[in-house]
């Protein structure tokens, strides 16, 4: 349950209006990662559709950030552990002007800044490569570091999978940021159960994954990540939180916005072809009508 | 003789020679560096002692991560920071790092093009007793293969602290390897030392073969060097400080003018030094080479001087191995 005295200090007002805004941003770049990923004709689809909502949410409210100067030093740092869900960050910066939408069509091709995995340096408003599963948390970790060192305010979102969990380094980076109890870190999960050959839970069980983070020292909030005012809300109220690393645990739906892919773990890593992309960009042009129509 | 122009330490060949560890002059240069450039920090995965990072843990506890036995981490902790602008120094074993964390290294590091500086402890079969598990003998070689990393394995304790304060300036991941055991000061405070650099040690008069040593096995080729001259078989010596990139100009020069060359690396075979020497000559000048080093084999406990003669890195296999390459010569 969110608290409204611990966030009501510290954040604007997500008021109805904003909040239309993001849902249509939301639905702008579930759009866009069903086009860019029918012309890449590989990679992950499920899992960037289901953070749509957490991407709208961070890039287009919640960061401090400033496309025109990408390593402005006092930014927020948004590291994207699983790297592999990309398109929806490629999206997002896009939409945000880092660099022009019409890129996102070079995705995966030769020579193209959107590489199948992120790659620093590559483009604008990257902070890290990623891929590899369960290092994102321990740069994070480097960088949150560096900002207590250096008596910086900004702070530092990592987004992680849940089946990346499997992963020891991710642990170890948790032991870490748990012992230095790094406020100013803020890990999302996305908890959306599927990977890539199955159900998370059938693969390798992470339950109770809330108490395994209690049990390591974090602070632990859970949210539907498919709810935009409230995961404001819970970040906000992450960011309130001072004795300990916050990680918010989200529970997405994987697909989200498409009916046939949704909670499908076999959409976790291919892409629609044709027929199914025309599909789900139809369907997804209505939500957008239902949103353009939402009385304020 | 010895290249009276990099001022040598005198007493190299006296019994009494000073001895210390490479990994001594890597915890002084870190001291120095905690003192003289505020962006260093240095992480330790539940080593600081034996990797001679905790002067600069006591010294400059704000500065300092103890990330626990946890090298991937450490590593990856290491790229955040530098990300940061910090100056990281991580410290381990060189088995465990960049051994055990090498696609880390691979992606967060090299990859990911962050200033990191890794310190590769405890490298070679010189590490001893504790027996093949904590003797790095590969690290160069998956090292090499990274585009971009630069490669320091300096002589002595000396060499290795210039070497240390060097990476702190260079931008960009670097990777240095120390050994644990103490070893003869071949260097002395004065003698030069330029990365990316080889310079000739020893020479004797109109040399046939080039003996290209890096590490602690300089001091086992500059003995073999003496020792030839002395049945008149003479050869030249170079130090081989900086691995990555390899002072090709060098190199090239010195084979054209020996004709034969051996090297000698505490380190496998496969993919060492010798190799990223033989990939360059093959494609400007072939030329007769041996290898000292391990062949395709782990080493085991015992003492440095035991296993140096039986797994064939000591001054008689080298002498060996230039008598060997001396039949080939064209």
């Amino acid at each position: 349950m969110i608290n409204p005295l611990i966030y009501i200090h510290t954040m604007r007002e997500v008021n109805e209006k904003e909040l239309k805004r993001l849902e249509q941003i939301a639905n702008k770049i579930r759009q866009l990662i069903i086009e860019s990923l029918r012309e890449a004709k590989s990679g992950h689809t499920a899992g960037p559709l289901g953070m749509a909502d957490i991407f709208s949410a961070l890039y287009f409210f919640i960061l401090n950030h400033d496309s025109k100067n990408p390593n402005w030093p006092e930014r927020d740092r948004l590291v994207l552990s699983n790297g592999h869900i990309c398109p929806v960050q490629y999206v997002a910066l896009a939409l945000a002007g880092y660099f022009p939408i019409e890129e996102l069509m070079t995705l995966r091709k030769l020579n193209s800044r959107l590489q199948g995995h992120p790659h620093r340096g590559s483009l604008p408003g990257i902070e890290t490569t990623s891929g590899p599963l369960g290092e994102g948390l321990s740069q994070a970790t480097g960088m949150a570091l560096a900002a207590k060192m250096d008596n910086k305010k900004y702070f530092i979102y990592c987004i992680t999978s849940d089946g990346e969990h499997e992963e020891g380094n991710h642990w170890e980076a948790v032991l870490l940021a748990g012992k230095k109890k790094l406020n100013n870190l803020i890990q999302i999960v996305d908890r959306n159960n599927i990977q890539i050959t199955g159900f998370t839970e059938d693969i390798m069980p992470l339950e109770p994954l809330k108490k395994k983070y209690e049990a390591f020292n974090w602070n632990v909030l859970k949210v539907n990540g498919n709810n935009i005012k409230e995961f404001i809300l819970t970040a906000m109220q992450a960011q309130a939180f001072r004795e300990k690393p916050t990680v918010i645990i989200a529970h997405t739906v994987p697909g989200m916005g498409v009916s046939f892919m949704e909670n499908d773990f076999t959409w976790h890593g291919k892409t629609p072809n044709e027929t199914e992309a025309k599909r789900a960009l139809e369907e997804l042009e209505i939500i957008e009508g239902m949103i353009n129509n939402k009385s304020m | 003789m010895l290249n009276p122009d990099l001022k040598l330490n005198p007493k190299i060949f006296d019994n009494d020679v000073e001895k210390k560890a490479t990994r001594d002059g890597f915890g002084e240069a870190l001291f120095k560096l905690g003192k003289s450039n505020e962006k260093v920090v240095v992480l330790s995965a539940d080593l600081s002692e034996s990797t001679k990072a905790n002067k600069f843990a006591e010294t400059f506890p704000d500065r300092y991560v103890e990330c626990g036995v946890a090298e991937q981490n450490m590593i990856a902790v290491a790229a955040g920071l530098a990300m940061s602008g910090k100056i990281p120094f991580t410290t381990s074993y060189a088995v465990f790092s960049p051994g055990k964390n090498w696609e880390t290294v691979r992606t967060t590091v090299v990859y990911n093009n962050t200033n990191v500086k890794i310190a590769g402890h405890h490298a070679g079969i010189v590490t001893g007793p504790d027996g093949a598990t904590h003797q790095a003998t590969e690290d160069i070689a998956i090292l090499r293969a990274l585009p971009g990393i630069k490669i320091f394995c300096p002589c002595d304790a000396l060499e290795a602290e210039k070497i240390t304060l060097e990476a702190a300036k260079i931008n960009g991941p670097v990777y240095l390897r120390f050994s644990r055991q103490n070893s003869p000061l071949i260097t002395t405070a004065e003698t030069p030392f330029e990365e990316g650099k080889i310079y000739t040690y020893w020479e004797s008069d109109n040399p046939k073969t080039t003996i290209f040593a890096t590490g602690h096995m300089l001091y086992q080729a500059l003995l073999a060097a003496m020792e030839l001259e002395e049945v008149h078989i003479n050869v030249l010596v170079a130090n081989v400080s900086t691995i990555k990139p390899l002072d090709e100009k060098t190199v090239v020069e010195l084979a054209r003018r020996t004709g034969t060359i051996v090297t000698c690396e505490d380190h496998q075979v496969a993919g060492g030094m010798g190799s990223a020497i033989a990939e360059s000559l093959a494609r400007s000048s072939p030329t007769p080479m041996e290898f000292i080093g391990l062949k395709d084999t782990f080493a085991e406990s015992g003492q440095t001087d035991e296993l140096i003669e039986k797994y064939g890195l000591d001054k008689n296999s080298i002498k060996e191995a230039v008598r060997k390459v001396l039949k080939r010569a064209r």
